[in-house]
C-alpha cells in the first residue's frame, strides 16, 4: 500500500513539474526533466542489452542447445567467470541454434565501441556504412512495392463502374475517385524541382499544394483530438489522486509547488536576469 | 566510362536479358517482372540525367525558400552571438530522412565553422551521434576550422522519445538559440519542440517527411520542408552535379509515375467496358 501511495505522490509531482514549464523554466522543471533523460537512457540501454543482445547475439553464437566442451564454449566459459547472470552456465537457453554468421554484427558492435579510442575511432564508420547500406536496399524493394506500385494501383480508379453512386460522403464514389486522381497527379507535380511553378504549369501545382494543405489540415485536427485525449488521461489520474485514498497528493503538490514558485517569483522580481528569462 | 561505352554496356545487358527471357527465363519470379522492370527503368533514368549533370549540362532547379533560409538562419545566430540547434530527428539510421537529416547537417555545420557560430546537435540514437560527430568534423575540416570542432557538439541525450522532447526543451530555454533546425524523422515531439522553439524567438526551419508531423512544423515554424523538398536539399545546398542530375532524375521519374496513372485509367476504362482484356491492376500487382 505504501509503494501504491508513494508511487502517486511521485507520479503527481513529475506531472506537475514537467506541466510547470507552461509558466516557464523552473527547477521543478529541470529536476523531471533530469529525471525522464537520465532513467530513460539508463533504462533504454538496459532493455537494449536484455532483449536484443543477450538473447539475440550471445543465444545464438553460444546456445544451450549445442554445448559442448570444446575451444568455443571455452571462451564462454571464460566469459561466465566475469559475469553469470550474462553467460550462464551451460549456455544461453533461448530457443535458438548456432548462427556463426551473427559473428559478424558482434565484430560490428566492437567496432562502433573502438570510437572511445580517439586513433581507433575509425573503426565506428564501418558500422555506420553497413547500417545505411543495409537500411538502404532492404526498404527499397518494400518502399518501391507500396509507396509506387501500391499508390498507381490506388489511384488508377475506375471511371465505368456502373454500382458507384456520382456523390457519396462517407463510401467510394465517382467525385471521390476523381478527388483522389486530381490530388495526386497535382501533388505529384508540386513536387517537381526542375521547372519553375509559373503560368498554366503553375496553376496546376498550386492546386496540389491545396490538396495538400487540406489533407495536412485534417491531419492536424485528428492528432489534437488524439492529444486532447492524452491530456484527459492525465487528468483523469490526477483526480484519482486526489482522494482521500492517496491523502489528496494531487492537492498538495499542487499547493506546494504553486507556493514555492510564486514565492520564488516574487523574490526574483527586482532581479534582471530573471526578468530577461 | 564515357558516353558510347555506357549506351554499349546498357545495350548489352538490355539484349542479354532479352534473350534470357526468350530463352525460357529459369529463376526469373515471374510475378515480380513489373517490380524489376520499375527498378531498372528508374535506375536508367536516374543514371541518364546523372550523367547529363556530371558531363557539365546547365539544370534548372526552381528556389525552395525554406533553403534559402538556412544560410540567413545561421547568419542570424552568428550576428546574435546565439548558437544553432540542429535535431536530426528521433530515429536511427536505418531511416532514410535521418540519413537525409546528417547529410543536411554536414551543410549546415560547414556554414557554422565559416561564420564561427556555436553548433549544438542534441541527438537520440547512438549511431546517429557516431553519424552526426563525422559529419560535423568533416565539415569543420573542409572549412579550414578544425579547431573549432568538440565532440560534444554533437551529444546524445536519450532512445526515449518525450525524455529527448523534454531534454532538447531545456536546451532551448536555457541556450536559447537563435536558430532551430529540426531535419530527420519526428513523430509527436515535433510540436513540442517547435513551439519552445517558437517561444525563445528563434528563427526556424525544419524539413521531415514524416506525412502526420508536417502540419505541425507548418503550423509552428517559419518554414518547413515538406517530403521531397527536404530530400533535394541536400543538392541544392552542396550544388555537386551529380545529386542535382540525381533531383532532375527524379523529376522525370514523377513525369513517369503520372503516365502510368493516367494510362492505367485510360487502360482500366477501356478494359471495363469490354474493349481490351487486359487487367492492368492485375498487371502491376506485386507478390
Amino acid at each position: 500500500m505504501f509503494g501504491e501511495i508513494f508511487g502517486a505522490w511521485v507520479a503527481v509531482f513529475l506531472t506537475f513539474a514537467i506541466f510547470s514549464f507552461l509558466y516557464k523554466d523552473n527547477p521543478f522543471y529541470k529536476i523531471a526533466e533530469h529525471i525522464f533523460v537520465g532513467v530513460s537512457a539508463g533504462y533504454w540501454t538496459s532493455m537494449f542489452f536484455w532483449t536484443q543482445i543477450q538473447p539475440n547475439l550471445f543465444g545464438r553464437l553460444w546456445p544451450s542447445a549445442q554445448y559442448s566442451d570444446g575451444f568455443w564454449y571455452g571462451i564462454y566459459n571464460f566469459f561466465g567467470m566475469i559475469s553469470s547472470s550474462i553467460f550462464p552456465e551451460g549456455g544461453i537457453d533461448k530457443g535458438h541454434d548456432m548462427h556463426l554468421t551473427y559473428l559478424i554484427p558482434f565484430a560490428l558492435g566492437i567496432m562502433m565501441l573502438l570510437s572511445l579510442f580517439k586513433k581507433l575511432s575509425w573503426f565506428a564508420r564501418w558500422g555506420i556504412a553497413y547500417t545505411v547500406g543495409m537500411a538502404a536496399g532492404l526498404r527499397a524493394y518494400g518502399y518501391l512495392n507500396s509507396n509506387v506500385l501500391g499508390q498507381i494501383r490506388g489511384t488508377i480508379i475506375p471511371l465505368a463502374d456502373p454500382d458507384l453512386p456520382m456523390f457519396s460522403l462517407l463510401g467510394a464514389s465517382h467525385f471521390n475517385n476523381l478527388i483522389i486522381l486530381v490530388g495526386t497527379v497535382t501533388g505529384l507535380l508540386y513536387f517537381f524541382f526542375s521547372k519553375e511553378h509559373k503560368g498554366n504549369f503553375g496553376k496546376v501545382t498550386r492546386v496540389g499544394i491545396y490538396f495538400l494543405m487540406i489533407s495536412f489540415g485534417a491531419s492536424f485536427g485528428f492528432a489534437v483530438m488524439g492529444r486532447i485525449s492524452l491530456l484527459i488521461g492525465r487528468f483523469v489520474e490526477l483526480i484519482t489522486y486526489s482522494s482521500a485514498q492517496y491523502h489528496h497528493a494531487t492537492l498538495w503538490v499542487l499547493v506546494i509547488m504553486v507556493g514555492l514558485l510564486g514565492y520564488s517569483a516574487y523574490n526574483d522580481k527586482d532581479n534582471p536576469e530573471t526578468e530577461r528569462s | 566510362m564515357n558516353d558510347r561505352d555506357f549506351m554499349i554496356s546498357a545495350g548489352g545487358i538490355s539484349l542479354a536479358f532479352l534473350i534470357y527471357w526468350f530463352a525460357g527465363h529459369p529463376y526469373f519470379v515471374t510475378e515480380r517482372l513489373v517490380m524489376f522492370l520499375t527498378i531498372m527503368i528508374f535506375s536508367g533514368t536516374l543514371m541518364f540525367y546523372i550523367r547529363k549533370a556530371r558531363r557539365g549540362e546547365d539544370i534548372f532547379l526552381r528556389d525552395i525558400p525554406g533553403l534559402k533560409a538556412i544560410e540567413e538562419a545561421v547568419g542570424r545566430s552568428t550576428e546574435m552571438g546565439k548558437p544553432v540547434l540542429y535535431v536530426p530527428g528521433i530515429m536511427d539510421m536505418d531511416q532514410v530522412e535521418t540519413v537525409a537529416g546528417v547529410i543536411v547537417l554536414g551543410h549546415v555545420s560547414k556554414m557554422t565553422a565559416r561564420y564561427e557560430t556555436t553548433l549544438n546537435v542534441p541527438v537520440s540514437r547512438a549511431i546517429v551521434m557516431k553519424a552526426a560527430q563525422e559529419a560535423c568534423k568533416e565539415s569543420y575540416l573542409m572549412e579550414g576550422r578544425p579547431d573549432m570542432f568538440h565532440d560534444d557538439m554533437v551529444h546524445y541525450l536519450t532512445d526515449e522519445q518525450f525524455a529527448f522532447a523534454a531534454g532538447v526543451n531545456g536546451i532551448m530555454v536555457r541556450e536559447k538559440p537563435a536558430a532551430c533546425l529540426y531535419m530527420g524523422k519526428f513523430y509527436a515531439e515535433s510540436l513540442i519542440l517547435a513551439e519552445t522553439g517558437n517561444s525563445i524567438g528563434a528563427i526556424q526551419i525544419a524539413g521531415t517527411a514524416s506525412q502526420a508531423q508536417i502540419p505541425f512544423f507548418v503550423t509552428a515554424c517559419d518554414y518547413t520542408l515538406i517530403g521531397e523538398e527536404f530530400f533535394a536539399a541536400s543538392a541544392y545546398l552542396s550544388q555537386r552535379p551529380e545529386l542535382i542530375g540525381g533531383v532532375k532524375g527524379q523529376d522525370m521519374i514523377k513525369v513517369i509515375v503520372i503516365a502510368t496513372i493516367l494510362g492505367g485509367v485510360l487502360l482500366r476504362l477501356l478494359n471495363d467496358i469490354g474493349l481490351i482484356n487486359f487487367n492492368i491492376l492485375q498487371f502491376l500487382k506485386v507478390t
